[in-house]
């Protein structure tokens, strides 16, 4: 009974969203919760590490996570805390030091552990089965008899509670990525987790649906969960955490109250130096008319549409930015105009600067990447376009020059000296340039693919997803590089997913929206809400909600 | 006419080992291993049978004193225990020290045979025959025995009740692993586990043990598909070879089957029809053009191979982590 009203007020304060709340029967529900322990956090790590061969990964880190309150763990891209939520979930054993549930030492030695002691994590990429459903796979794992129609009725129950929305019949592969996200919450729910881990829940959400994650977190929170949240989105952690805490190259920083700090000083703890944390846009350089797309209509090879007449102009010295929802035919149109995937209909014309046009569709993707059309795709696993993992920093560099010998044999040499430069330039951190690039970190290996197709002084760079997972350092660096290559007169587009970046960055904004063109609006002046809107409806609509 | 009423019962004796072979090997592939050592795994369990079987036949002062119990067991016991321990290997080879499955089954294959065709020529020569091959006709009878009245029931009778115990205990094994695998909560981990060992071993499920229990109780079902057809299918003879090709007809059978044993009651039924197909072509043929009816099942196998292929419903396809090996901390 009390659970249900204190869901259901919970649910009233996200509809509200404003000060004014009853807030007599709020804290009557945090009390309810916290009156066990008043001061002993729910979970303490102390001199916990964790080694990866000769990489120490965590180095002697303590943290508390209390309840009631949403923590956000910050860090660059390999500062640990995904191997330290991972010991906590029972992934990973820790090699020293001691982890205390309600200030009782404890040994998490695997994920059946870590449920038992009430402890939940979402990982960033799901762990849920496929063919199975929402029921099943929330049940997965657990004792007893198996009996689906109860466990539906239990997960309708905790929708309810919460505000979340679970069809327990449907199948995962059915599902979209934000559905899928709150399977695994509510997975975590039903195994009765009072300390909920997320790992960068919000990489792959629209902004509205990020909205509604956060309602959701902060009801749970407010009925006394512990929340430990992963994000490299500090409007994020301002916006939604109570207490930030610090990882930086495996060590503990420090942690303080997210309102008594501000983006800049946690961005300073997270490098360890200061950054300048402003997107530069310098103004477009002599712009004009480079790539014209007239409607064009692409199906993929199982003959399903994914662009469906796409029309704009992009021009030189200008960034294009193109947002949507993952899926939106971002990767079609990148692919069609570096002659990748072929169109069903329209024309890419490319136009010189003496006015000629070419056409595009038709031609060899060499001989597109001859005229300087360049494209570098940062796919999920950021490996499977454009470099190979076996392949060492100088060979990868190779695979763009190695067809311009006179002799048959390869030239090494200038490919090697671009390997320096990007290394150089970029800061990759690298043992070596003969070191394999699989073996180099998420952000290392995306420098050197970005940097690569940035050194062959393309006319259009196509880029999509450059930062994607990558610390706000490197995403600096990376957004450095591209304005350079803007103001060099490259006719630049850029495919991203923070709306943030492409709305301080794009100097034109083109909205996809399930394949077709949802809006151009100029990246200057267009608001977060506007261009949201417009991803998940054609042309955006005013008012709602 | 065509002669149903005895084509029939030929077709499924025919298809009872493929059946026992496919369900195993259908539980084994819902772990996420792929067990290309089947048809040894089979053939061992067949050689082990016969061991069993010879010991138990050569310690009776004469064959008339044969009772009835240990004459199945034995071999039963000898023939699970063989195909266990080739599954227990392949375990430990591709589960515990990860090795490439593919090459572990296609190595446990050559395995299986040779060790079959080196032990059956050795009993050979220990039981002093002078023909090629082993009789356990005393075993065998046991074995093939039916309900009484079977043979009084005229069609229905020799359709339905001629065969022996081994044949419907695979019917019901088939039906069993159907159940456990649609119904019940370790089906469902099962099935986790091969579609996705990560996500099941994060749900707390442990992945190796349900890939060593799956794939060494897949191997003995299997193992007794090798026992039936020595045992009742050719009367208790063994002679070196004989099995031939069923082992790879019942993997090409899990693919039939789209990994549902329930399915496969039907299809191994099928199979064993089409297995058999020549015998029952016009007399007079031109034995080249028998020679093609041969070709039957491997052609059927191919056709289901390109339509499988083809049809592209999530849940028919094969488990999804199918042949890889699992390691929780790999990065």
């Amino acid at each position: 009974m009390v659970k249900l009203s204190c869901g259901a007020l919970s649910q009233y304060r996200a509809e509200q969203r404003t000060a004014a709340l009853p807030f007599a029967v709020t804290i009557l529900c945090v009390e309810r919760t916290t009156t066990v322990s008043e001061n002993i956090p729910a979970v303490e790590l102390r001199g916990v590490s964790k080694r990866f061969g000769t990489v120490l990964a965590n180095d002697k880190v303590s943290l508390e996570i209390h309840r009631g309150e949403i923590l956000a763990l910050l860090g660059e891209n390999g500062s640990g805390k995904t191997t330290l939520m991972n010991m906590l979930s029972g992934i990973y054993f820790p090699d020293e030091g001691e982890i205390r549930i309600d200030g009782k030492p404890v040994v998490i030695a695997s994920p059946k552990d870590a449920f038992a002691f009430g402890i939940g994590m979402i990982h960033q990429h799901f762990k849920l089965v496929d063919v199975l459903t929402a029921a099943e796979n929330i049940v997965l794992g657990l004792k007893g008899h198996l009996d689906l129609a109860a466990a539906s009725k239990k997960i309708k129950s905790i929708c309810d509670a919460y505000g979340f929305e679970v069809d327990p019949q449907q199948k995962i592969y059915d599902m979209s990525v934000s559905q899928k996200q709150t399977v695994e919450i509510v997975k975590v729910l039903y195994r009765g987790a009072n300390v909920l881990i997320l790992d960068e829940p919000t990489a792959v959400l629209t902004p509205q649906e990020t909205d509604k994650l956060f309602a959701v977190l902060r009801n749970m929170r407010d009925a006394g969960k512990a929340i430990v949240i992963i994000t490299h989105k500090m409007h994020e952690v301002e916006s939604l955490s109570d207490r930030v805490a610090v990882l930086r190259a495996g060590k503990y920083i420090g942690s303080m109250r997210t309102s008594e700090t501000n983006a800049q000083e946690m961005t300073n703890m997270m490098v360890g130096h200061t950054v300048t944390l402003n997107i530069d846009r310098p103004d477009p350089v002599n712009p004009r008319p480079r790539l014209e797309v007239k409607d064009l209509t692409v199906r993929n090879e199982d003959g399903i549409l994914k662009l469906d007449g796409v029309s704009f102009i992009a021009n030189s010295g200008e960034i294009l930015g193109i947002a949507g929802i993952a899926g939106s035919g971002q990767k079609e149109l990148l692919e069609a105009i570096a002659g990748l995937q072929p169109a069903e209909h329209g024309s890419i014309s490319y136009i010189e600067d003496n006015g000629t046009q070419e056409q595009l569709i038709g031609k060899d993707p060499l001989a597109i990447a001859a005229m300087g059309v360049s494209l570098s795709f940062v796919p999920e696993d950021r490996l499977g376009m454009g470099l190979v993992g076996n392949m060492d920093l100088t060979d990868n560099m190779m695979l763009r020059s190695f067809r311009r010998g006179h002799s048959i044999f390869t030239d090494r040499k200038t490919p090697m000296h671009v390997a320096e430069n990007v290394v150089h330039e970029l800061e990759v951190s690298t043992p070596s340039l003969a070191t394999p690039v699989r073996r180099l970190s998420g952000g290392n290996v995306q420098k050197v693919l970005v940097g690569r197709e940035i050194t062959s002084a393309p006319t259009v760079l196509l880029t999509a997803y450059a930062v994607r997972g990558l610390d706000i350092n490197s995403s600096y660096t990376i957004y450095d590089l591209i304005n350079r290559q803007k103001e060099a007169g490259v006719a630049v587009i850029y495919v991203g997913e923070d709306l943030d970046v492409l709305l301080a960055l794009a100097d034109r904004i083109l909205v996809l929206c399930g394949g077709k063109v949802s809006g151009i609006l100029p990246g200057r002046g267009a608001s977060k809400r506007e261009v949201g809107m417009m991803m998940t409806q054609i042309g955006g609509k005013k008012s709602d909600d | 006419m065509f002669d149903f009423v005895s084509f029939i019962p030929r077709a499924v004796m025919q298809g009872v080992p493929l059946l026992l072979g496919s369900t195993g090997e259908t539980l084994t592939e819902k772990s996420g291993n792929l067990n290309l050592g089947i048809p040894g795994i089979m053939y061992v369990g067949a050689i082990s049978g016969v061991i069993g079987g010879f010991l138990y036949e050569s310690s009776l002062p004469s064959p008339d004193a044969i009772r009835a119990l240990p004459a199945i067991l034995i071999p039963m016991c000898a023939s699970l225990l063989g195909s266990l321990l080739m599954g227990l290997l392949y375990c430990f080879l591709t589960v515990t020290l990860r090795a490439n499955q593919n090459v572990t089954g296609l190595a446990m294959t050559t395995f299986g045979v040779g060790f079959g065709n080196f032990f059956g020529g050795s009993l050979i020569k220990l039981a002093g025959s002078k023909m090629p091959y082993l009789a356990l006709s005393a075993s065998s009878i046991i074995y093939r025995r039916t309900l009484p009245f079977a043979n009084k029931l005229g069609w229905f009778g020799s359709i339905f009740l001629s065969y022996g115990f081994l044949a419907y205990l695979a019917i019901a094994i088939a039906l069993l692993s159907a159940w456990i695998l649609r119904h019940t909560r370790v089906g469902l981990h099962l099935r986790a586990v091969g579609e996705n060992p990560n996500t099941a071993d994060a749900a707390g499920i442990n992945v190796n043990r349900y890939k060593y229990v799956s794939t060494c109780i897949g191997s003995m079902i299997a193992g007794l598909g090798g026992l039936y057809y020595v045992m009742d299918y050719s009367s208790g003879i063994w002679s070196n070879n004989a099995f031939g090709d069923r082992g790879w007809l019942a993997i090409a059978l899990v693919i039939f089957t789209i990994w549902r044993p329930d399915t496969g009651v039907l299809a191994s039924f099928l199979f064993g029809g089409l297995y058999i197909l020549h015998m029952y072509s016009p007399s007079g043929m031109n034995l080249a053009i028998k020679e093609l009816y041969k070709m039957a099942p491997y052609i059927v196998t191919i056709i289901v191979l390109v339509l499988s292929s083809i049809r592209n419903k999530r849940e028919n396809q094969p488990p999804q982590s199918l042949g890889l090996p699992y390691f929780r901390e790999e990065r």
